[in-house]
This record gives structure tokens, sequence and C-alpha cells, in this order.
């Protein structure tokens, strides 16, 4: 492993109004790793990512993408640091005026400077990696499954070999078996590429898939963190109501009791 | 109570100040991304045919009928006081001054101004305009910069249009039903009209042009919540467009009139 960190978050405060999402929160994702940060809904898991790839600005502390800050940085510089990474949205966020391998090669043609005949042939190739004929290259996104707008989306993520990929509820609204496939490809492409991953998911199962690491986020601050394979058993109050799915325990939820 | 109504005025006076404030800012931002590389000339191509090219029907008969009730409503009103033969210099004065721009202007906020905010705000709850984040893309370059150039290049060019098909209105009325000698409306029509009437509606045209545009991308960038706010930025598009188009109406008639 390399000594920098591919993703570290340093004393991360971010709130809005008064409301706090992410309090003092710290964070590394080391080179080659898979890390999955779970957590119920609200726990600013969303926030962090979209502090990360500055989609949102932290009220306070430091965020580093391969040792270089990405906070107060102007957007040309953003734009290079984002060229290592590549991101997966929970809904696939596909560019739905744009066709399927339009949506892969877009960040080759747009960020990279790739010509179109390349850029589809890499978009194809990503395709197949993901288990889709090149007969759906031509196709609209809004022509797809969601399933199969998920492993596009997938295909567009690992479509410049990126150093970082991020997922964002990859199995998110998929059926079991879908599912399965996404944690698969995920997994899967991921090795092939020798990427850092950061997963938010609040599916213990697919977290146990995919995840060499896992990091349990509560009000904005991660309160355990440890190998995948010791979750079951880490004996920490907090994960242990999170895996069983109980009401009663630590985590409190901001719901009224019937 | 009294307290109660002056801290409404208060709040109503901040949130307009926040909005124009919001509103510079990003009018600053996207003249800044219209002037530098890189420029997106096939989206600029695509925007130039669907506000130009494909607004042609709607600008092209709204004209003509104006063109065609002025000469009516003129007619009516000059031979009062045996006034006809003004009519022809009344319609192309009124026309490439003053209607034509602004008419046309109102009917592309309706027809393209609803449009670009439906599309750019449906991109943004899809989480579209992030994806291009994530795809070292910079949204304005790429969503707005397009836009705004060519609502400003294109208005002008249909408002000439239009002000050929509308003085063709008012000579077809005057002459087929108004029984004026055609010969004599032509001379009337060129006799009077100066280079400054033309040029000084193209102004106008370019600037509403850039409002309308400029109301499409603000609104649809900063739509929140879902299909709903979608149809709230749309709105504000549509109704914030005209309201501009009618008050920088008269301060460019102010400006122009000499």
């Amino acid at each position: 492993m390399g000594s920098t960190p591919k993703i570290e978050l340093r004393n991360v405060c971010k709130s809005f109004g008064s409301k706090v999402i992410l309090k003092d929160l710290n964070l590394t994702v080391n080179e080659g790793e898979s890390v999955v940060v779970i957590g119920s809904s609200g726990t600013g898991k969303s926030v962090m990512l979209k502090c990360i790839l500055g989609l949102l600005q932290p009220d306070s502390g430091e965020i580093f993408i391969d040792g270089q800050s990405v906070i107060d940085q102007p957007s040309h510089i953003r734009e290079k640091i984002l060229l290592k990474t590549g991101m997966l949205f929970q809904y696939a966020a596909l560019f739905d005026s744009l066709t399927v391998w339009e949506n892969v090669g877009f960040g080759l043609m747009q960020a990279h400077g790739m010509g179109r005949h390349e850029a589809k042939k890499i978009a194809i190739e990503k395709l197949g990696l993901v288990g889709l004929g090149p007969e759906l290259a031509d196709k609209n996104p809004a022509e797809l499954s969601i399933g199969m707008q998920k492993r596009v989306g997938l295909a567009r993520a690992i479509a410049a070999d990126p150093e970082i990929i991020f997922f964002d509820e990859p199995t998110t609204g998929l059926d079991p078996i879908m599912g399965d496939v996404i944690d698969s490809l995920i997994r899967d492409c991921t090795q092939r590429l020798g990427a850092s991953t950061l997963t938010i998911s609040h599916d213990m199962e697919s977290a146990q898939k995919i995840a060499d690491r896992i990091a349990l986020l509560y009000k904005g601050n991660v309160v355990w963190s440890g190998p995948a394979k010791t979750i079951e058993t880490c004996g920490n109050p907090y994960v242990e109501q999170f895996v069983r799915g109980d009401v009663d325990g630590p985590i409190k939820l901001d719901i009224l009791k019937p | 109570m009294e307290w109660n109504f002056l801290a409404t005025i208060g709040r109503v006076f901040i949130n307009f100040m926040t909005s124009v404030g919001h509103l510079t800012k990003f009018t600053g931002q996207s003249l800044r991304h219209c002037i530098i590389p890189p420029f997106y000339f096939r989206l600029f191509l695509r925007q130039l045919m669907n506000i130009g090219y494909y607004s042609l029907p709607v600008v092209g008969m709204t004209a003509l009928f104006t063109g065609m009730v002025l000469a009516l409503q003129i007619y009516v009103g000059s031979s009062r006081f045996n006034a006809e033969s003004a009519v022809a210099t009344i319609v192309v004065i009124g026309l490439t001054r003053e209607l034509a721009p602004v008419l046309s202007g109102l009917m592309i906020a309706g027809r393209v101004g609803a449009a670009i905010a439906a599309e750019i705000g449906t991109m943004r709850v899809t989480e579209q305009i992030d994806a291009l984040v994530t795809l070292s893309t910079n949204p304005f370059k790429y969503l707005v910069a397009p836009r705004l150039l060519a609502g400003l290049i294109t208005l002008p060019f249909l408002v000439l249009t239009a002000d050929i098909i509308g003085v063709s209105g008012g000579y077809l009325v005057a002459t087929e039903t108004l029984g004026m000698n055609p010969g004599n409306y032509l001379k009337s029509t060129f006799e009077f009209l100066e280079v400054r009437d033309v040029v000084s509606g193209l102004i106008k045209a370019g600037v509403f042009g850039f409002i309308v545009s400029l109301m499409g991308c603000y609104h649809g960038f900063n739509s929140t919540g879902g299909a709903q706010g979608v149809g709230r930025a749309t709105t504000n598009a549509v109704v914030s467009s005209f309201v501009l188009i009618l008050i920088s109406d008269y301060f460019l008639t102010v400006l122009l009139i000499d």
C-alpha cells in the first residue's frame, strides 16, 4: 500500500442552517482499498460524497484526493483532480439527450479530448465488461431498464480507467438478483483496474460483498470502522443495532413512535 | 401587528436582494465561461437550431398577424383625420422599433425559455448536472454558455425575419382589404424608414434573447424538489423573462430613441 491515502477527510464539518450534517468527520481510503460507508438515511453519507466531489463546500475541515486538497480549488484544478475519479450515481444519472455509448464515452471525449470514433470503440468495450452488448450502444437510456441503466452508469464510471471510483447506493431500487449482479460487477471491475473505491450504502449484504473495510456513519461521524469480515462480531452497539435492524439501541431515528 | 408587517416587508426585501445577488453571480459566471475556452461548438449549433430555426413558425405567425392587425387598426384611426397615407410608415416603424422585438421576445420566452428551464431543471433533479461535474465537465460551459450565446445571436435574425413578414402582412391587408395602392404603400414604407429603426429593434432583440436564455438557465440550474420544482422553475423562467423583457424594453427605448 502507498503511504498517501487516495482519499482523506480530516475534521470535515457541514451544516445546513441549524442542522448539523457532518461533524468532525475523519475517513481514509488507502490505495487499492474498497471502503463502504454504511448508515441510516439522513446520517450524512450523500453529503460526505458530495463534499469529496466538490458538489458541496464543507464549512470546515480538509479533504484530499491523492494528497491534493480539493477544497477552495478553482474549477479547472478540481476538474483535473476529478479526472482520476469515476462515479456511479444512485439512479445512474445518465444524460438522456445522449445515446448509451455517448454516455459511456462522455468523459473520454469531453475531458480527455478523445475522438468520437475511438471513444465509441472504448465505450462498447466497457459496455461488454458490464455485460451489455454492442447492440445497445445506439439506444437512448430511457429505453433501458433501471438495472441496465446502472450497468451503463458503471461502464461510464470505469470508462477512463480511474484510480478512484465512488458508488452512491449502487443496489438501491434493484431486485436482489440484479443487486448481486451489480455487486459482482463492481468487485470485478475495480479489482481489474486496481482502483480504490468509496461506496455509500445502507444495504448490509451489498456492503459485505464489495468492502475490504466498512465504516458506520451516525450523526455525521464515523462511530465504527473495521474490516468487513469482522462487522458481525465487532461488539460495537451501533453496528449490532444496524446489522440486526433493531429500532431499539444507541441509533435514534428522527421518527415518531405510534 | 405593525411589527409583523414590517418584518414581512423586510423578509421580502432581503429575499429579493438575495435573488438579485444570486442572479448577478450566475450571470457573471456564465459570461466568463462564454469567453473562456473550451467552447462546445456542436452544442452551440444545436441550440442555434432549437432557438432559431424551430422558432421561425411561431415568430413568423406572430409577425404576420401583428402586421395585418396593425394595418387595420391604424387605418381605422388615421382615416378619422384623413391620414390614411401614414398607415405604411406607422406599420413599418411600429414593427421594427417595437412590436417585432417585443412580441418575438415574449413568444421565444414561452417556447424556448420554458424548454431550457425544464431541460436543465430535470438534469438538476436527476443528478445529471452533478454527473457532468464528476466527468470533469463544467456545466456552465457545457449547458449555459451555448444557450446564452445562441439566444443572443439568433433573436436578432428572428426579429429581422419578423420585420419582413410583419410588413408583408400589413401590405397584404392594406392592398387587398383596404384597397390601398400597392406602389404607394411600398413607397411610404421605405420613404421614412431609417436604418436606426431596424438596428434599434435588433439591439433590443439581442438583449431579449440573452434575457430569455439566462432566465431559462438560471431557474433550471437552481431548481430543487423533483417534478414540482421543475414545474416551478419553468413557470418562474417564463414569468421573469416576460417581466424583464418589458422592463428592459422601456430602458432600451429611452437609450436608443435618439
